[in-house]
Protein backbone atom coordinates (compact mmCIF):
# COMPACT_ATOMS: atom_id res chain seq x y z
CA UNK A 1 0.00 0.00 0.00
CA UNK A 2 2.70 2.45 1.06
CA UNK A 3 4.85 1.38 -1.89
CA UNK A 4 1.94 2.00 -4.22
CA UNK A 5 1.47 5.47 -2.79
CA UNK A 6 5.17 6.22 -3.25
CA UNK A 7 5.04 5.05 -6.86
CA UNK A 8 1.96 7.18 -7.37
CA UNK A 9 3.64 10.22 -5.80
CA UNK A 10 6.68 9.77 -8.06
CA UNK A 11 4.42 9.46 -11.06
CA UNK A 12 2.27 12.49 -10.18
CA UNK A 13 5.33 14.76 -10.37
CA UNK A 14 5.61 14.50 -14.15
CA UNK A 15 2.28 13.05 -15.18
CA UNK A 16 -0.36 14.22 -12.74
CA UNK A 17 -3.91 12.99 -12.89
CA UNK A 18 -4.97 16.66 -12.74
CA UNK A 19 -5.44 18.91 -15.76
CA UNK A 20 -2.11 20.32 -16.83
CA UNK A 21 -1.03 23.61 -18.35
CA UNK A 22 2.36 23.48 -20.06
CA UNK A 23 4.45 26.52 -20.92
CA UNK A 24 7.02 26.11 -23.66
CA UNK A 25 10.32 27.93 -24.18
CA UNK A 26 8.41 30.96 -25.51
CA UNK A 27 6.73 31.49 -22.14
CA UNK A 28 9.29 31.05 -19.36
CA UNK A 29 8.60 31.73 -15.68
CA UNK A 30 10.74 34.61 -14.44
CA UNK A 31 12.12 33.66 -11.04
CA UNK A 32 13.19 35.93 -8.17
CA UNK A 33 16.44 33.92 -8.12
CA UNK A 34 17.30 35.80 -11.33
CA UNK A 35 16.88 32.91 -13.76
CA UNK A 36 14.12 31.65 -16.02
CA UNK A 37 12.30 28.38 -15.50
CA UNK A 38 11.48 26.90 -18.86
CA UNK A 39 9.73 24.80 -19.88
CA UNK A 40 7.45 24.45 -16.88
CA UNK A 41 4.01 23.15 -16.08
CA UNK A 42 1.15 23.82 -13.68
CA UNK A 43 -1.18 21.08 -12.45
CA UNK A 44 -4.55 22.34 -11.27
CA UNK A 45 -8.11 21.46 -10.40
CA UNK A 46 -11.24 23.51 -11.01
CA UNK A 47 -14.72 23.20 -9.59
CA UNK A 48 -17.92 24.85 -10.78
CA UNK A 49 -18.29 26.96 -13.91
CA UNK A 50 -16.91 30.31 -14.96
CA UNK A 51 -19.75 32.76 -15.66
CA UNK A 52 -20.01 34.75 -18.90
CA UNK A 53 -18.61 37.89 -17.30
CA UNK A 54 -15.70 35.80 -15.90
CA UNK A 55 -16.27 37.52 -12.59
CA UNK A 56 -16.99 34.57 -10.28
CA UNK A 57 -13.55 32.97 -10.04
CA UNK A 58 -12.04 32.11 -6.67
CA UNK A 59 -8.40 31.10 -6.45
CA UNK A 60 -7.50 28.87 -3.52
CA UNK A 61 -3.83 28.83 -2.51
CA UNK A 62 -2.63 25.72 -0.72
CA UNK A 63 -0.36 25.44 2.30
CA UNK A 64 3.10 23.87 2.59
CA UNK A 65 2.07 20.23 2.30
CA UNK A 66 -1.25 20.82 0.52
CA UNK A 67 -2.01 20.38 -3.15
CA UNK A 68 -4.50 21.24 -5.87
CA UNK A 69 -7.02 18.64 -4.69
CA UNK A 70 -8.88 21.11 -2.50
CA UNK A 71 -12.40 19.78 -3.00
CA UNK A 72 -12.03 16.38 -4.65
CA UNK A 73 -10.47 13.05 -3.74
CA UNK A 74 -6.70 13.08 -3.55
CA UNK A 75 -5.32 10.61 -6.11
CA UNK A 76 -2.35 9.64 -3.92
CA UNK A 77 -3.99 9.23 -0.52
CA UNK A 78 -7.54 8.47 -1.62
CA UNK A 79 -8.70 10.94 1.04
CA UNK A 80 -11.25 13.74 0.55
CA UNK A 81 -10.01 17.13 -0.65
CA UNK A 82 -8.22 19.10 2.08
CA UNK A 83 -10.82 21.89 2.29
CA UNK A 84 -14.02 20.00 1.50
CA UNK A 85 -15.51 21.23 4.77
CA UNK A 86 -15.55 24.69 3.21
CA UNK A 87 -15.68 24.23 -0.56
CA UNK A 88 -18.16 22.29 -2.67
CA UNK A 89 -21.73 22.32 -3.96
CA UNK A 90 -23.94 24.08 -1.39
CA UNK A 91 -20.97 24.69 0.93
CA UNK A 92 -19.88 28.12 2.17
CA UNK A 93 -17.77 28.51 -0.93
CA UNK A 94 -20.47 27.17 -3.19
CA UNK A 95 -19.18 25.63 -6.38
CA UNK A 96 -22.68 25.91 -7.85
CA UNK A 97 -22.08 29.63 -7.74
CA UNK A 98 -18.33 30.18 -7.95
CA UNK A 99 -15.63 28.90 -10.24
CA UNK A 100 -12.94 27.61 -7.88
CA UNK A 101 -9.37 27.17 -9.10
CA UNK A 102 -6.59 25.52 -7.10
CA UNK A 103 -3.16 24.79 -8.53
CA UNK A 104 -0.17 22.92 -7.20
CA UNK A 105 2.53 25.50 -6.40
CA UNK A 106 5.73 25.71 -8.40
CA UNK A 107 8.25 23.74 -6.34
CA UNK A 108 5.52 21.29 -5.29
CA UNK A 109 5.42 17.59 -6.10
CA UNK A 110 1.96 16.89 -7.44
CA UNK A 111 2.37 17.90 -11.04
CA UNK A 112 3.55 21.50 -11.15
CA UNK A 113 7.25 21.83 -11.92
CA UNK A 114 9.29 21.05 -8.83
CA UNK A 115 12.47 19.28 -7.76
CA UNK A 116 10.96 15.84 -8.47
CA UNK A 117 10.04 16.86 -12.03
CA UNK A 118 12.25 15.74 -14.89
CA UNK A 119 14.86 18.30 -15.88
CA UNK A 120 14.58 18.45 -19.68
CA UNK A 121 18.31 19.15 -19.95
CA UNK A 122 19.46 15.99 -18.14
CA UNK A 123 16.45 13.76 -18.48
CA UNK A 124 16.71 13.17 -14.71
CA UNK A 125 14.79 14.73 -11.81
CA UNK A 126 15.86 18.31 -11.08
CA UNK A 127 16.76 17.63 -7.45
CA UNK A 128 18.72 20.61 -6.17
CA UNK A 129 19.36 21.87 -9.71
CA UNK A 130 16.00 23.56 -9.57
CA UNK A 131 16.49 27.26 -8.73
CA UNK A 132 15.15 28.45 -5.37
CA UNK A 133 11.44 29.23 -5.69
CA UNK A 134 9.78 32.12 -3.83
CA UNK A 135 6.19 32.86 -2.86
CA UNK A 136 6.22 35.58 -5.52
CA UNK A 137 7.32 33.03 -8.15
CA UNK A 138 4.42 30.78 -7.18
CA UNK A 139 2.02 33.70 -7.56
CA UNK A 140 3.55 34.71 -10.89
CA UNK A 141 2.88 31.21 -12.20
CA UNK A 142 -0.69 31.26 -10.83
CA UNK A 143 -1.26 34.56 -12.64
CA UNK A 144 -0.28 32.83 -15.90
CA UNK A 145 -2.83 30.11 -15.13
CA UNK A 146 -5.49 32.76 -14.43
CA UNK A 147 -4.59 34.42 -17.76
CA UNK A 148 -5.13 31.06 -19.44
CA UNK A 149 -8.75 31.12 -18.25
CA UNK A 150 -9.18 34.64 -19.64
CA UNK A 151 -9.88 36.00 -16.17
CA UNK A 152 -8.86 39.63 -15.67
CA UNK A 153 -9.97 39.93 -12.10
CA UNK A 154 -10.40 37.17 -9.56
CA UNK A 155 -13.39 37.58 -7.30
CA UNK A 156 -11.47 36.19 -4.35
CA UNK A 157 -8.07 34.78 -3.47
CA UNK A 158 -7.94 32.81 -0.24
CA UNK A 159 -5.67 30.45 1.63
CA UNK A 160 -4.15 29.63 4.99
CA UNK A 161 -0.55 29.56 6.21
CA UNK A 162 1.74 29.41 3.14
CA UNK A 163 -1.47 29.80 1.14
CA UNK A 164 -2.12 33.02 3.08
CA UNK A 165 1.34 34.28 2.12
CA UNK A 166 0.38 33.76 -1.53
CA UNK A 167 -2.87 35.65 -0.94
CA UNK A 168 -0.91 38.59 0.50
CA UNK A 169 1.52 38.46 -2.43
CA UNK A 170 -1.40 38.46 -4.88
CA UNK A 171 -2.91 41.47 -3.13
CA UNK A 172 0.42 43.29 -3.13
CA UNK A 173 1.72 42.55 -6.62
CA UNK A 174 -1.54 42.07 -8.56
CA UNK A 175 -3.97 44.15 -6.51
CA UNK A 176 -5.98 45.23 -9.55
CA UNK A 177 -6.71 41.56 -10.26
CA UNK A 178 -8.05 40.73 -6.78
CA UNK A 179 -11.52 41.91 -5.75
CA UNK A 180 -11.27 40.45 -2.26
CA UNK A 181 -8.57 38.66 -0.32
CA UNK A 182 -8.82 36.26 2.59
CA UNK A 183 -5.45 35.46 4.18
CA UNK A 184 -5.91 33.06 7.09
CA UNK A 185 -3.49 32.10 9.88
CA UNK A 186 -0.55 33.69 8.14
CA UNK A 187 2.03 36.45 8.31
CA UNK A 188 3.63 39.04 6.07
CA UNK A 189 6.98 37.48 6.91
CA UNK A 190 8.32 34.30 8.40
CA UNK A 191 9.49 34.88 11.97
CA UNK A 192 12.88 33.82 13.24
CA UNK A 193 11.23 31.03 15.23
CA UNK A 194 9.44 29.76 12.12
CA UNK A 195 12.68 29.77 10.11
CA UNK A 196 14.28 27.88 13.00
CA UNK A 197 11.66 25.12 12.91
CA UNK A 198 12.03 24.83 9.14
CA UNK A 199 15.79 24.58 9.44
CA UNK A 200 15.41 21.68 11.88
CA UNK A 201 13.22 19.93 9.31
CA UNK A 202 15.62 20.53 6.45
CA UNK A 203 18.60 19.35 8.45
CA UNK A 204 16.72 16.18 9.35
CA UNK A 205 16.13 15.48 5.64
CA UNK A 206 19.70 16.26 4.68
CA UNK A 207 21.11 14.12 7.51
CA UNK A 208 19.39 11.05 6.11
CA UNK A 209 22.01 9.05 4.09
CA UNK A 210 19.25 8.18 1.62
CA UNK A 211 19.02 11.85 0.66
CA UNK A 212 22.19 11.49 -1.47
CA UNK A 213 22.82 15.22 -1.72
CA UNK A 214 19.34 15.63 -3.16
CA UNK A 215 19.83 13.01 -5.92
CA UNK A 216 17.94 10.21 -4.16
CA UNK A 217 15.51 9.61 -7.03
CA UNK A 218 18.48 8.80 -9.29
CA UNK A 219 19.42 6.07 -6.79
CA UNK A 220 15.85 4.81 -6.47
CA UNK A 221 15.80 5.91 -2.84
CA UNK A 222 13.87 8.37 -0.66
CA UNK A 223 15.07 9.96 2.60
CA UNK A 224 12.04 8.69 4.44
CA UNK A 225 13.45 8.74 7.96
CA UNK A 226 14.69 12.31 7.64
CA UNK A 227 11.49 13.58 6.09
CA UNK A 228 9.40 11.79 8.72
CA UNK A 229 11.35 13.50 11.50
CA UNK A 230 10.90 16.85 9.73
CA UNK A 231 7.18 16.24 9.56
CA UNK A 232 6.99 15.17 13.21
CA UNK A 233 8.70 18.36 14.38
CA UNK A 234 6.57 20.53 12.11
CA UNK A 235 3.37 18.79 13.12
CA UNK A 236 3.89 19.83 16.74
CA UNK A 237 3.95 23.46 15.62
CA UNK A 238 0.60 23.03 13.87
CA UNK A 239 -1.11 22.02 17.12
CA UNK A 240 -1.26 23.62 20.54
CA UNK A 241 -0.16 22.41 23.92
CA UNK A 242 -3.78 22.47 25.10
CA UNK A 243 -4.98 20.41 22.15
CA UNK A 244 -2.18 17.88 22.53
CA UNK A 245 -2.93 17.52 26.21
CA UNK A 246 -6.64 17.19 25.59
CA UNK A 247 -6.12 14.55 22.92
CA UNK A 248 -3.23 12.51 24.35
CA UNK A 249 -2.30 13.69 27.82
CA UNK A 250 0.33 11.28 29.17
CA UNK A 251 -1.72 8.30 28.00
CA UNK A 252 0.18 5.12 27.18
CA UNK A 253 -0.05 3.45 23.80
CA UNK A 254 -1.50 -0.11 23.92
CA UNK A 255 0.22 -0.90 27.18
CA UNK A 256 -0.42 -0.83 30.90
CA UNK A 257 2.95 0.44 32.08
CA UNK A 258 6.14 2.13 30.93
CA UNK A 259 8.48 -0.32 29.18
CA UNK A 260 11.74 1.29 30.31
CA UNK A 261 12.84 1.46 26.70
CA UNK A 262 12.58 3.73 23.66
CA UNK A 263 9.49 2.27 22.09
CA UNK A 264 6.56 4.59 21.59
CA UNK A 265 5.26 4.23 25.15
CA UNK A 266 3.14 7.34 24.92
CA UNK A 267 0.22 7.89 22.59
CA UNK A 268 1.67 11.18 21.43
CA UNK A 269 4.84 9.41 20.27
CA UNK A 270 2.86 6.82 18.37
CA UNK A 271 0.69 9.55 16.85
CA UNK A 272 3.68 11.59 15.67
CA UNK A 273 5.41 8.52 14.22
CA UNK A 274 2.24 7.76 12.29
CA UNK A 275 2.06 11.35 11.02
CA UNK A 276 5.68 11.11 9.87
CA UNK A 277 5.25 7.72 8.17
CA UNK A 278 2.13 8.61 6.22
CA UNK A 279 3.57 11.96 5.13
CA UNK A 280 6.66 10.48 3.43
CA UNK A 281 4.48 8.32 1.19
CA UNK A 282 2.80 11.32 -0.34
CA UNK A 283 5.45 14.03 -0.33
CA UNK A 284 8.79 14.58 -1.99
CA UNK A 285 11.63 15.44 0.40
CA UNK A 286 13.31 17.97 -1.89
CA UNK A 287 9.97 19.63 -2.47
CA UNK A 288 9.75 20.01 1.32
CA UNK A 289 13.12 21.76 1.28
CA UNK A 290 12.11 24.14 -1.51
CA UNK A 291 8.72 25.06 -0.10
CA UNK A 292 9.98 25.65 3.45
CA UNK A 293 12.68 27.87 1.93
CA UNK A 294 10.06 29.82 -0.01
CA UNK A 295 8.22 30.53 3.23
CA UNK A 296 11.45 31.52 5.02
CA UNK A 297 12.32 33.99 2.27
CA UNK A 298 8.90 35.64 2.35
CA UNK A 299 9.06 39.18 3.72
CA UNK A 300 6.50 41.42 2.07
CA UNK A 301 7.64 44.59 3.84
CA UNK A 302 11.25 44.05 2.76
CA UNK A 303 10.03 43.79 -0.84
CA UNK A 304 8.52 47.27 -0.44
CA UNK A 305 11.27 49.34 1.09
CA UNK A 306 10.74 48.01 4.61
CA UNK A 307 7.27 49.48 5.05
CA UNK A 308 4.47 46.95 4.91
CA UNK A 309 1.81 49.61 4.27
CA UNK A 310 3.58 50.45 1.00
CA UNK A 311 2.93 46.90 -0.21
CA UNK A 312 -0.76 47.79 -0.21
CA UNK A 313 -0.60 51.46 -1.25
CA UNK A 314 -3.67 52.51 -3.22
CA UNK A 315 -5.25 49.06 -3.01
CA UNK A 316 -8.97 48.72 -3.67
CA UNK A 317 -9.05 45.07 -2.66
CA UNK A 318 -11.31 44.16 0.26
CA UNK A 319 -9.48 42.19 2.93
CA UNK A 320 -10.55 39.85 5.67
CA UNK A 321 -7.87 38.43 7.94
CA UNK A 322 -8.38 35.56 10.33
CA UNK A 323 -6.16 34.32 13.16
CA UNK A 324 -6.60 31.72 15.89
CA UNK A 325 -5.94 32.30 19.58
CA UNK A 326 -3.87 29.13 20.04
CA UNK A 327 -1.82 29.43 16.82
CA UNK A 328 1.80 29.83 17.92
CA UNK A 329 3.21 29.46 14.40
CA UNK A 330 1.38 32.55 13.13
CA UNK A 331 0.11 34.22 16.31
CA UNK A 332 -2.57 36.90 16.16
CA UNK A 333 0.08 39.65 16.34
CA UNK A 334 1.25 38.68 12.84
CA UNK A 335 -2.24 39.27 11.43
CA UNK A 336 -2.66 42.40 13.49
CA UNK A 337 0.46 43.99 12.02
CA UNK A 338 -0.92 43.31 8.52
CA UNK A 339 -4.22 44.90 9.60
CA UNK A 340 -2.39 47.99 10.84
CA UNK A 341 -0.52 48.24 7.54
CA UNK A 342 -3.79 47.92 5.64
CA UNK A 343 -5.34 50.62 7.86
CA UNK A 344 -2.41 52.87 7.07
CA UNK A 345 -2.95 52.19 3.37
CA UNK A 346 -6.62 53.13 3.77
CA UNK A 347 -7.72 49.65 2.71
CA UNK A 348 -11.06 48.04 3.47
CA UNK A 349 -10.24 45.41 6.06
CA UNK A 350 -12.01 43.07 8.43
CA UNK A 351 -10.16 41.07 11.03
CA UNK A 352 -11.41 38.28 13.25
CA UNK A 353 -9.53 36.29 15.83
CA UNK A 354 -11.16 32.91 16.45
CA UNK A 355 -11.11 31.46 19.95
CA UNK A 356 -9.96 27.84 19.68
CA UNK A 357 -7.39 25.50 21.24
CA UNK A 358 -6.75 23.66 17.97
CA UNK A 359 -3.68 25.69 17.02
CA UNK A 360 -2.48 26.61 13.53
CA UNK A 361 -4.29 23.69 11.88
CA UNK A 362 -7.64 25.12 12.97
CA UNK A 363 -7.96 26.73 9.53
CA UNK A 364 -8.37 23.27 7.99
CA UNK A 365 -10.96 22.12 10.51
CA UNK A 366 -14.66 22.56 11.06
CA UNK A 367 -14.62 25.86 12.98
CA UNK A 368 -18.12 27.41 12.94
CA UNK A 369 -16.91 30.91 13.77
CA UNK A 370 -14.34 30.78 10.98
CA UNK A 371 -17.03 29.69 8.56
CA UNK A 372 -19.40 32.43 9.75
CA UNK A 373 -16.72 35.05 9.13
CA UNK A 374 -15.83 33.69 5.68
CA UNK A 375 -19.51 33.42 4.80
CA UNK A 376 -20.28 37.02 5.84
CA UNK A 377 -17.23 38.40 4.08
CA UNK A 378 -17.79 36.48 0.82
CA UNK A 379 -21.52 37.27 0.76
CA UNK A 380 -20.97 40.99 1.25
CA UNK A 381 -18.15 41.09 -1.32
CA UNK A 382 -20.29 39.13 -3.81
CA UNK A 383 -23.05 41.73 -3.45
CA UNK A 384 -20.54 44.51 -4.06
CA UNK A 385 -19.22 42.63 -7.10
CA UNK A 386 -22.73 42.25 -8.48
CA UNK A 387 -22.72 38.48 -8.11
CA UNK A 388 -26.28 37.50 -7.22
CA UNK A 389 -27.00 34.94 -4.54
CA UNK B 1 -21.12 49.93 23.42
CA UNK B 2 -21.21 51.18 26.94
CA UNK B 3 -24.75 52.46 27.07
CA UNK B 4 -27.68 50.08 27.24
CA UNK B 5 -30.71 51.17 25.38
CA UNK B 6 -33.02 49.55 22.90
CA UNK B 7 -33.84 52.81 21.18
CA UNK B 8 -30.72 54.58 20.01
CA UNK B 9 -32.20 57.88 18.90
CA UNK B 10 -28.70 59.34 18.70
CA UNK B 11 -27.95 56.92 15.82
CA UNK B 12 -30.63 58.59 13.73
CA UNK B 13 -29.16 62.00 14.52
CA UNK B 14 -25.70 60.73 13.50
CA UNK B 15 -27.08 59.20 10.30
CA UNK B 16 -28.75 62.49 9.35
CA UNK B 17 -25.38 64.25 9.53
CA UNK B 18 -23.74 61.96 6.97
CA UNK B 19 -24.31 62.47 3.22
CA UNK B 20 -24.67 59.44 0.93
CA UNK B 21 -21.59 57.56 -0.31
CA UNK B 22 -19.28 59.01 2.36
CA UNK B 23 -16.27 57.14 3.71
CA UNK B 24 -17.02 56.50 7.37
CA UNK B 25 -15.03 55.02 10.25
CA UNK B 26 -17.13 54.02 13.25
CA UNK B 27 -14.93 53.87 16.35
CA UNK B 28 -16.51 51.55 18.91
CA UNK B 29 -18.83 49.98 16.37
CA UNK B 30 -20.27 47.47 18.85
CA UNK B 31 -22.64 45.07 17.17
CA UNK B 32 -22.57 47.08 13.95
CA UNK B 33 -25.96 48.78 14.35
CA UNK B 34 -24.83 52.19 13.10
CA UNK B 35 -22.68 50.80 10.27
CA UNK B 36 -25.58 48.70 9.03
CA UNK B 37 -27.94 51.68 9.24
CA UNK B 38 -25.47 53.86 7.32
CA UNK B 39 -24.93 51.22 4.65
CA UNK B 40 -28.64 50.71 4.13
CA UNK B 41 -29.73 54.33 4.14
CA UNK B 42 -26.64 56.17 2.88
CA UNK B 43 -24.67 53.53 0.95
CA UNK B 44 -21.54 54.60 2.79
CA UNK B 45 -18.14 52.93 2.51
CA UNK B 46 -18.12 52.00 6.18
CA UNK B 47 -15.40 50.56 8.43
CA UNK B 48 -15.53 49.72 12.10
CA UNK B 49 -13.12 49.48 15.01
CA UNK B 50 -14.40 47.55 18.00
CA UNK B 51 -12.81 46.44 21.26
CA UNK B 52 -14.86 43.30 21.87
CA UNK B 53 -13.79 40.33 19.76
CA UNK B 54 -17.29 38.88 19.98
CA UNK B 55 -18.78 42.08 18.56
CA UNK B 56 -16.21 42.08 15.75
CA UNK B 57 -16.85 38.46 14.76
CA UNK B 58 -20.60 39.12 14.66
CA UNK B 59 -20.10 42.20 12.49
CA UNK B 60 -17.85 40.37 10.03
CA UNK B 61 -20.28 37.46 9.85
CA UNK B 62 -22.89 40.03 8.83
CA UNK B 63 -20.64 41.31 6.08
CA UNK B 64 -19.44 44.49 7.78
CA UNK B 65 -15.85 45.63 7.47
CA UNK B 66 -14.75 45.66 11.09
CA UNK B 67 -11.51 44.99 12.91
CA UNK B 68 -10.73 44.32 16.54
CA UNK B 69 -8.89 47.20 18.13
CA UNK B 70 -8.72 49.77 20.89
CA UNK B 71 -9.61 53.43 20.28
CA UNK B 72 -6.93 54.41 22.80
CA UNK B 73 -4.09 52.66 21.00
CA UNK B 74 -5.04 51.76 17.44
CA UNK B 75 -6.22 55.02 15.87
CA UNK B 76 -2.61 55.98 15.22
CA UNK B 77 -2.45 53.41 12.41
CA UNK B 78 -4.96 55.32 10.27
CA UNK B 79 -3.71 57.90 7.77
CA UNK B 80 -4.54 61.63 7.95
CA UNK B 81 -7.93 62.53 6.48
CA UNK B 82 -8.53 58.96 5.33
CA UNK B 83 -12.25 59.27 6.00
CA UNK B 84 -14.97 61.82 5.36
CA UNK B 85 -16.44 61.12 8.80
CA UNK B 86 -15.13 59.44 11.90
CA UNK B 87 -17.88 58.58 14.37
CA UNK B 88 -17.42 58.06 18.08
CA UNK B 89 -20.85 57.02 19.24
CA UNK B 90 -21.43 56.52 22.97
CA UNK B 91 -17.84 55.38 23.34
CA UNK B 92 -15.84 58.45 24.41
CA UNK B 93 -16.70 58.05 28.09
CA UNK B 94 -15.19 54.54 28.04
CA UNK B 95 -11.81 55.59 26.62
CA UNK B 96 -8.74 56.04 28.82
CA UNK B 97 -7.74 59.30 27.18
CA UNK B 98 -10.69 61.07 25.52
CA UNK B 99 -8.59 64.12 24.63
CA UNK B 100 -6.08 62.10 22.61
CA UNK B 101 -8.85 60.04 21.04
CA UNK B 102 -10.71 63.19 19.98
CA UNK B 103 -7.50 64.65 18.59
CA UNK B 104 -7.02 61.46 16.54
CA UNK B 105 -10.60 61.59 15.24
CA UNK B 106 -10.02 65.11 13.98
CA UNK B 107 -6.78 64.00 12.30
CA UNK B 108 -8.24 60.91 10.61
CA UNK B 109 -11.57 62.38 9.49
CA UNK B 110 -12.45 65.50 7.56
CA UNK B 111 -15.18 65.70 10.17
CA UNK B 112 -15.74 63.98 13.46
CA UNK B 113 -19.11 63.09 14.95
CA UNK B 114 -19.20 62.48 18.68
CA UNK B 115 -22.23 61.39 20.66
CA UNK B 116 -22.15 60.98 24.43
CA UNK B 117 -24.37 60.91 27.51
CA UNK B 118 -24.50 64.31 29.21
CA UNK B 119 -23.39 64.11 32.83
CA UNK B 120 -24.83 67.58 33.35
CA UNK B 121 -28.39 66.33 32.89
CA UNK B 122 -30.68 67.29 35.77
CA UNK B 123 -31.30 63.66 36.79
CA UNK B 124 -27.59 63.13 37.26
CA UNK B 125 -27.26 66.35 39.23
CA UNK B 126 -30.34 65.46 41.25
CA UNK B 127 -29.03 62.02 42.17
CA UNK B 128 -25.76 63.40 43.45
CA UNK B 129 -27.20 66.51 45.10
CA UNK B 130 -30.23 65.08 46.84
CA UNK B 131 -29.60 61.35 47.15
CA UNK B 132 -25.85 61.63 47.52
CA UNK B 133 -25.45 58.60 45.28
CA UNK B 134 -23.67 58.09 41.98
CA UNK B 135 -26.36 58.26 39.34
CA UNK B 136 -27.80 55.07 37.87
CA UNK B 137 -30.27 55.94 35.12
CA UNK B 138 -31.84 54.23 32.14
CA UNK B 139 -29.04 55.53 29.91
CA UNK B 140 -26.32 54.91 32.48
CA UNK B 141 -27.37 51.66 34.10
CA UNK B 142 -24.05 50.72 35.71
CA UNK B 143 -23.03 51.00 39.34
CA UNK B 144 -19.89 53.01 40.06
CA UNK B 145 -17.83 49.86 40.69
CA UNK B 146 -18.63 47.99 37.48
CA UNK B 147 -19.02 50.76 34.94
CA UNK B 148 -16.88 50.76 31.80
CA UNK B 149 -17.56 54.48 31.64
CA UNK B 150 -14.55 56.11 33.25
CA UNK B 151 -14.57 59.60 31.71
CA UNK B 152 -17.94 61.26 31.91
CA UNK B 153 -18.35 64.87 30.93
CA UNK B 154 -21.07 67.45 30.56
CA UNK B 155 -21.99 69.24 27.36
CA UNK B 156 -20.20 72.35 28.67
CA UNK B 157 -17.07 70.31 29.45
CA UNK B 158 -17.08 68.89 25.95
CA UNK B 159 -17.44 72.30 24.32
CA UNK B 160 -14.42 73.45 26.32
CA UNK B 161 -12.39 70.44 25.17
CA UNK B 162 -13.28 71.18 21.55
CA UNK B 163 -11.98 74.72 21.99
CA UNK B 164 -8.75 73.38 23.52
CA UNK B 165 -8.26 71.10 20.52
CA UNK B 166 -8.99 73.86 18.03
CA UNK B 167 -12.08 72.09 16.74
CA UNK B 168 -15.02 74.00 15.34
CA UNK B 169 -18.50 72.87 16.35
CA UNK B 170 -20.35 72.81 13.03
CA UNK B 171 -23.51 71.41 14.48
CA UNK B 172 -24.69 70.23 17.86
CA UNK B 173 -27.83 68.44 18.88
CA UNK B 174 -29.08 67.64 22.37
CA UNK B 175 -31.72 65.03 22.99
CA UNK B 176 -33.96 65.19 26.03
CA UNK B 177 -35.09 62.25 28.13
CA UNK B 178 -37.84 61.46 25.61
CA UNK B 179 -35.34 61.38 22.76
CA UNK B 180 -36.65 64.68 21.37
CA UNK B 181 -34.29 67.29 19.97
CA UNK B 182 -33.97 70.37 22.12
CA UNK B 183 -34.70 73.58 20.25
CA UNK B 184 -31.74 75.29 18.62
CA UNK B 185 -32.67 78.66 20.10
CA UNK B 186 -32.12 77.42 23.64
CA UNK B 187 -28.96 78.61 25.47
CA UNK B 188 -26.09 76.21 26.39
CA UNK B 189 -27.10 76.08 30.07
CA UNK B 190 -30.52 74.82 29.05
CA UNK B 191 -29.00 72.12 26.84
CA UNK B 192 -26.62 71.18 29.60
CA UNK B 193 -29.47 70.82 32.07
CA UNK B 194 -32.11 69.09 29.96
CA UNK B 195 -30.03 67.28 27.34
CA UNK B 196 -29.64 63.63 28.21
CA UNK B 197 -27.47 62.92 25.19
CA UNK B 198 -25.55 65.16 22.82
CA UNK B 199 -24.33 64.73 19.26
CA UNK B 200 -21.60 67.02 17.94
CA UNK B 201 -20.35 67.53 14.40
CA UNK B 202 -16.77 68.79 14.55
CA UNK B 203 -14.17 69.99 12.09
CA UNK B 204 -10.59 71.19 12.39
Amino acid sequence: MAAQRVARTNDEADHPSSPLLQFGPDRPLKLDAGTLLSPFQIAYQTYGALNDARSNAILVCHALTGDQHVASTNPVTGKPGWWEVLIGPGKIIDTNRFFVICSNVIGGCLGSTGPASTNPVTGKPYGLDLPIITIRDMVRAQAMLVDHFGIDKLFCVLGGSMGGMQVLEWAASHSERVFCALPIATGARHSSQNIAFHEVGRQAVMADPDWHGGKYLDFGKRPEKGLAVARMAAHITYLSEAALHRKFGRNLQDREALTFGFDADFQIESYLRHQGMTFVDRFDANSYLYLTRAMDYFDLAADHGGRLADAFAGTRTRFCLVSFTSDWLFPTGESRSIVHALNAAGASVSFVEIETDRGHDAFLLDEPELFAAINGFIASAARARGLGA
Amino acid sequence: MSVNRAQRVDLEVVTDLIPPNSRVLDVGSGDGLLLELLQETKQVDGRGLELSQRGVNECVARGLSVIQGDADTDLKFYPDKGFDFVVLSQTMQATRNPKIVLDELLRIGNRAIVSFPNFGHWRVRFSLLIKGRMPVTRDLPYSWYDTPNIHFCTIRDFVNLCEELGATVEKATALDAAGQKIGLSMPWWFWNFFGQQAVFLLKR
